[in-house]
C-alpha cells in the first residue's frame, strides 16, 4: 500500500500533508518554549534541563530530544523528497512556457511555497549550527540558552536572517495548513472560509511567537542582566 | 476598432514556433473573440497567407473545443467565460493581446492554437463511467438522489474538458478535470460501486500520462469557464486514500 501511494502524486502529497503536520506540531512547541525566555534566565535554561530528563530513566539522559530529533528529520526528508519530486515532475510537464503570465488567483503564500521551503530548510541548517551546535553562535556554550540567544540577538544580521527564515516560514505553513487537509481529503465547501482563516491565525501566531524573542533581544527588553 | 494581436503561429508539431505580430480592423466590441479571430484569417486567406488555426465548435459555451491563453490566461480576463462567449469589449484597443496555445506536456501543439488534448479522454477511459444493466432504461425515480447530493454531481457535471485547468495550472497538472469527473460520479448511488477504484485508476492514468501534480495553488478554479469549484479535488484525494487503504 505504501508502495503504491508513494508512486502516486495524491500519495505523495498525503505524504508531505502528514510529514508537514508533525513538523508543525513541533514547530508550535518550539515557539511556546522560546516564550520561557521572557520569564529569565532560569525558565528557559532549566526548560533545557527538563527536556533532557524527561523520561531519562526510560530512554537516558538527552534521551528524549533525540527521539525527537530522529522523528524530525525523517519528517524532513521525506516532506523535501517528495516536494522534489513533484516539483521535477511540474516541470517536466509544461516544457515550454507561457510568453505572458499574470498571477490569476494571486495567492502569494502558494506560489511560494517551493522558494519558501528551501529558504527554511537553509535556515534549519543554519539554526542548528547556531544554537543547538553552538558553532556559529558568538557565546556557544551548551546549556546556556539564555546566553546563546541574547548573545545572537545583539546583532542585527543575526535578528534580519531570522526574521527572513520567520516570514518564510509563516506564508509557508498559511498555505501548507490549508492545502495539507485538503491533500487528506478533509477539505469541504463549507469549511473553506473557516479553514482558511484558522490557516492565517495559526500562521501569524507562530511568526509573532517565535519573532518575539529576537526583537525583545534586539531592543534591550531581553537582557543579560 | 482597431487591435493588435500577438498570435503564436507553428507548422506542425515538431516545427518550431513563434508569436507573430496582427493588427485587425473593423472589430466591434460585441465580437466574440473567435470572431475577431475569424475576421483576421479572412484577411490573411485573402493575402494568400495561411489562417491561424484554433479548435471550435458550438461557440455557445457548452462544448469545450475552444479555449486559448489570452494574455496569459486561460479563455481571457472574464471569469466563467469560453473563448467563444468572450467579447472584444472587455479588450483596450491600446494594448496588444498576446495568444498562445495551452502548454503542458501531454498536450502536445497540433498547429498554431490548436492542441492534442485526447489525454483527457484517456483519463476518462479510465474509469470516467458508471456499470449499468442492460436493457429497458430503468425508471428515472427508481433510484432516489437527495437534491443537495444532485447539485454536487451536477455542478462538478458542467466540466466541458476545455482544458483551461491544465493550461492554467503552474504544475501542469489536470487535477480540477479529473477531480469533476470523481465528483460527478462519486457522489450519485449509480456511482458508487466503483466509487473508490475509479478514483484511483483515473489518479493513475494522469499521472502515466505526464501530468503535473496538484498543489492547490486554486489557478484551475479561477479561469475554469464552468466554475468547478476547488473542493472537488479534497474528493478525490478522500477516494484515493481511501482506494489505498482498502488496497485497491
Amino acid at each position: 500500500m505504501a508502495g503504491r501511494l508513494w508512486a502516486s502524486t495524491v500519495g505523495k502529497k498525503a505524504v508531505m500533508a502528514v510529514t508537514g503536520g508533525v513538523l508543525l506540531l513541533y514547530v508550535v512547541a518550539h515557539m511556546a518554549g522560546n516564550l520561557k525566555v521572557f520569564a529569565g534566565r532560569e525558565s528557559i535554561d532549566g526548560y533545557g534541563v527538563f527536556l533532557r530528563e524527561f523520561l531519562a530513566p526510560v530512554l537516558g539522559y538527552g534521551g528524549l530530544v533525540w527521539v525527537i530529533r530522529a522523528v524530525l528529520s525523517l519528517s524532513v526528508i521525506l516532506h523535501m523528497t517528495a516536494a522534489v519530486q513533484l516539483a521535477r515532475r511540474a516541470k517536466r510537464a509544461r516544457p515550454v512556457s507561457y510568453a505572458t503570465r499574470p498571477k490569476v488567483n494571486g495567492s502569494y503564500a502558494a506560489r511560494t511555497m517551493r522558494w519558501g521551503g528551501v529558504i527554511v530548510a537553509l535556515f534549519v541548517v543554519y539554526h542548528v549550527l547556531d544554537l543547538t551546535a553552538g558553532v556559529l553562535n558568538p557565546h556557544g556554550v551548551e546549556g546556556e540558552i539564555h546566553a546563546n540567544v541574547v548573545a545572537d540577538f545583539q546583532h542585527w544580521y543575526v535578528v534580519l536572517a531570522y526574521t527572513v527564515a520567520v516570514v518564510a516560514l509563516g506564508f509557508h505553513l498559511r498555505h501548507g495548513i490549508w492545502s495539507a487537509l485538503r491533500s487528506l481529503g478533509l477539505g469541504s465547501a463549507r469549511r473553506a472560509a473557516a479553514v482558511k482563516t484558522a490557516a492565517l491565525v495559526v500562521s501569524v501566531a507562530i511568526t509573532v511567537g517565535f519573532l518575539s524573542v529576537p526583537y525583545a533581544v534586539l531592543f534591550g527588553l531581553v537582557s543579560d542582566q | 476598432m482597431r487591435y493588435t494581436l500577438r498570435v503564436w503561429r507553428q507548422s506542425g508539431p515538431s516545427s518550431r514556433g513563434q508569436l507573430v505580430e496582427y493588427t485587425v480592423d473593423d472589430i466591434s466590441a460585441d465580437m466574440s473573440f473567435l470572431e475577431m479571430l475569424d475576421v483576421l484569417n479572412e484577411r490573411l486567406l485573402l493575402e494568400g497567407e495561411s489562417p491561424v488555426a484554433f479548435d471550435h465548435d458550438c461557440r455557445e459555451g457548452i462544448c469545450g473545443a475552444c479555449g486559448v491563453m489570452i494574455d496569459g490566461v486561460a479563455h481571457g480576463p472574464e471569469r466563467a467565460t469560453t473563448t467563444c462567449q468572450l467579447h472584444m469589449r472587455h479588450f483596450d484597443p491600446a494594448k496588444p493581446i498576446v495568444v498562445e496555445p495551452w502548454r503542458a506536456a501531454p498536450f502536445p501543439v497540433v498547429r498554431d492554437l490548436v492542441v492534442d488534448r485526447s489525454a483527457l479522454d484517456r483519463v476518462i477511459e479510465a474509469g470516467g463511467y458508471i456499470s449499468a444493466p442492460t436493457g429497458a432504461a430503468p425508471d428515472a425515480h427508481a433510484v432516489p438522489v437527495p437534491k443537495p447530493v444532485a447539485d454536487t454531481a451536477f455542478e462538478a457535471a458542467a466540466c466541458i474538458g476545455c482544458g483551461a485547468c491544465v493550461a492554467a495550472c503552474p504544475n501542469g497538472s489536470s487535477m480540477l478535470f479529473t477531480a469533476a469527473k470523481v465528483t460527478h460520479l462519486g457522489v450519485l448511488p449509480q456511482g458508487q460501486p466503483e466509487r473508490h477504484a475509479r478514483a484511483a485508476d483515473m489518479l493513475r492514468a494522469q499521472d502515466d500520462l505526464g501530468f503535473g501534480g496538484c498543489t492547490l495553488t486554486g489557478e484551475c478554479t479561477a479561469v475554469c469557464p464552468k466554475g468547478i469549484p476547488l473542493e472537488t479535488i479534497s474528493r478525490l484525494n478522500h477516494d484515493v486514500l481511501a482506494a489505498a487503504m482498502m488496497g485497491q
